[in-house]
């Protein structure tokens, strides 16, 4: 991993392949940022570890915010960004969901603060997250139909 | 309705309806409040009220355009959020800003920390009863509004801070209005402290209430103040310095009791490090240099050069019409606002308007404490603890 710029990502890919090698599917680097690609299926436990490994540290979720890349498949991207306090350090994670079937586990059992954050993507994507404790609109109210910020969805005119 | 066991045996607990008009919500905040006597048992924020679609009206305007539609997000910071927008830009486009203007931004956004947090000390204090602090701490607000009006041509939203460096140069006698500023705010400081900092009825709303351990705040992704009174003294401008902020010689003030009162001393000490910032910045600021940086075809051209030259014509023509390309990527910066974090991520695919941004906004995100903290406490307790997480609903809604 010699050609990953920064220490800090360095330090959390070998950790990751040290706890599960076939944990990291893509590393991409844009502009000294790394994001770290994983399976939805591995999100929950890649966060887990992220955040309970004693050399990573990540303890808080800092954002959470989804991309649809419409009409490729698969076309959501969510995009986590992960902040360790003591370790002054960031990293993104991110896992890929299908439109045919845009359900993801939740983080909310790792950082409570995925709450909202989660929430938030819910009502503007439409994405289902497994194992959250209160998934309901938050901005938009409860009777509106569809899902705003998806690529589909027109700015103005009729739906 | 539902029945609760208490010390007293069976109650019944009743349902209140607290806003979305409620002058201490700051905004269009509405709380369902299930109650047990004067006591909150369970608290459900509903927000959405001011939800305006900016993350989407920005995937329709080129990147220039959405500078507008930041500053309408937290109008009590809307150099703020010029700043964490144009970041992001300047990031995807690995574009670098001359010092000067960074200067400039950083003492900008340094004053509109001053001029929130005097809202906040203002309002707040009304919020508790204190009423006369709320005049004198808008009275130092206008002196603020007055420099931006000065330097942007606006009082709010300025759009001041443009991608690659300022929409203009700083207007003539600019140094003697702030310096004017700056030796008028310390003994206006000390004036609200010696209202409120030892004053019986103040701590005794403040003190104890609204309590949260530190790694509560932390798993709830609290930023901030709200952070930093409970001892954990992060803050972005100091862990990952932007726009020049290794350079400025600052302390990040820390207490540890977690509780509205310490939000309110860590938020006043604060204003005491703002204007440290905003005197260095002052002495770092050349009267010459350019405010901008020079990248034809992203920045707009000079007036004049459009008259002479065909290539600015041409250049001024197609930012305009078509806008520019950043290459396609996906980034995310990380500002301090006066209220936290303030995150802005964009993804570009290549073409002249972005594909998503979106804002990790610290009001929305600090909000979701908000049950936790008055859960068992006062009614009156709400509006104290609505208070100090500091919440712009244009933030929360966006």
């Amino acid at each position: 991993m010699s050609e990953l710029a920064n220490a800090n990502a360095r330090a959390v890919v070998e950790r990751l392949r040290a706890w599960n090698p076939e944990a990291i599917l893509q590393i991409v680097e844009y502009r000294g940022e790394t994001t770290i690609v994983v399976a939805p299926k591995l999100l929950r436990a890649a966060a887990k570890q992220c955040k309970e490994d004693p050399q990573l540290n990540f303890n808080m979720l800092s954002d959470a915010t989804c991309l649809d890349r419409f009409p490729a498949e698969p076309r959501f991207e969510l995009n986590y960004q992960l902040l360790s306090i003591p370790r002054s350090a960031r990293i993104g994670l991110r896992t890929c969901v299908s439109g045919q079937r845009p359900v993801v586990d939740s983080l909310e059992p790792v950082w409570p603060g995925a709450n909202w954050m989660e929430r938030e993507i819910f009502d503007m994507f439409g994405i289902r997250f497994e194992g959250h404790t209160d998934l309901r609109r938050i901005l938009l109210p409860e009777a509106f139909e569809g899902a705003p910020l998806r690529r589909d969805y027109p700015t103005e005119g009729p739906r | 309705m539902t029945t609760v066991e208490t010390a007293l045996g069976q109650t019944k607990t009743m349902v209140l309806n607290m806003g979305p008009q409620h002058p201490s919500t700051h905004g269009v905040l509405r709380v369902l409040l299930e109650l047990d006597g004067e006591n909150v048992v369970t608290a459900d924020p509903d927000i959405g009220y001011l939800h305006t679609g900016i993350e989407k009206e920005c995937e329709h305007k080129t990147y220039s355009q959405a500078i507008t539609l930041t500053d309408r997000m937290d109008y009590l910071n809307p150099l703020g959020n010029n700043l964490v927008y144009c970041l992001a830009v300047e990031k995807l486009l690995g574009l670098e800003v001359p010092k000067r203007a960074q200067y400039i931004r950083v003492m900008m956004v340094e004053l509109q920390r001053i001029s929130s947090h005097l809202v906040w000390l203002g309002t707040h204090a009304l919020d508790m009863g204190a009423m006369s602090l709320m005049l004198y701490c808008f009275r130092e607000r206008e002196e603020i509004l007055k420099i931006f009006e000065r330097f942007a041509g606006q009082r709010m939203m300025t759009s001041y801070i443009r991608i690659g460096g300022l929409a203009l140069e700083p207007p003539a006698g600019w140094r003697d209005q702030v310096k004017r500023f700056l030796d008028m705010m310390p003994p206006n400081v000390d004036e609200y402290e010696a209202l409120l900092t030892e004053n019986r009825i103040w701590q005794g709303r403040l003190k104890g209430v609204g309590y949260l351990p530190p790694e509560t705040l932390i798993a709830m992704s609290t930023t901030g103040p709200g952070l930093r009174a409970a001892g954990v003294g992060f803050d972005n401008r100091k862990a990952f310095p932007y726009s020049s902020y290794q350079e400025f010689e600052f302390n990040i003030p820390t207490r540890t009791e977690s509780d509205c009162y310490a939000r309110y001393l860590v938020r006043v000490q604060e204003i005491r490090e703002s204007l440290k910032i905003v005197r260095q910045a002052m002495d770092k600021i050349t009267d010459q240099g350019p405010f901008k940086a020079e990248a034809p075809g992203i920045i707009p051209p000079e007036r004049e050069k459009m008259k002479t030259e065909m290539e600015a014509l041409i250049y001024h023509f197609k930012i305009f019409t078509e806008g520019f390309s950043p290459p396609p990527g996906e980034v995310y910066v990380a500002v301090e606002s006066p209220r936290g974090e303030l995150g802005c991520f964009i993804a570009s695919d290549g073409s002249p308007k972005p594909l998503r941004v979106h804002f990790r906004s610290p009001s929305f995100v600090n909000l979701q404490t908000l049950p936790q903290m008055i859960k068992g406490q006062l009614i009156a307790d709400t509006v104290a603890a609505i208070g100090t997480i500091d919440i712009v609903l244009g933030d929360v809604d966006r």
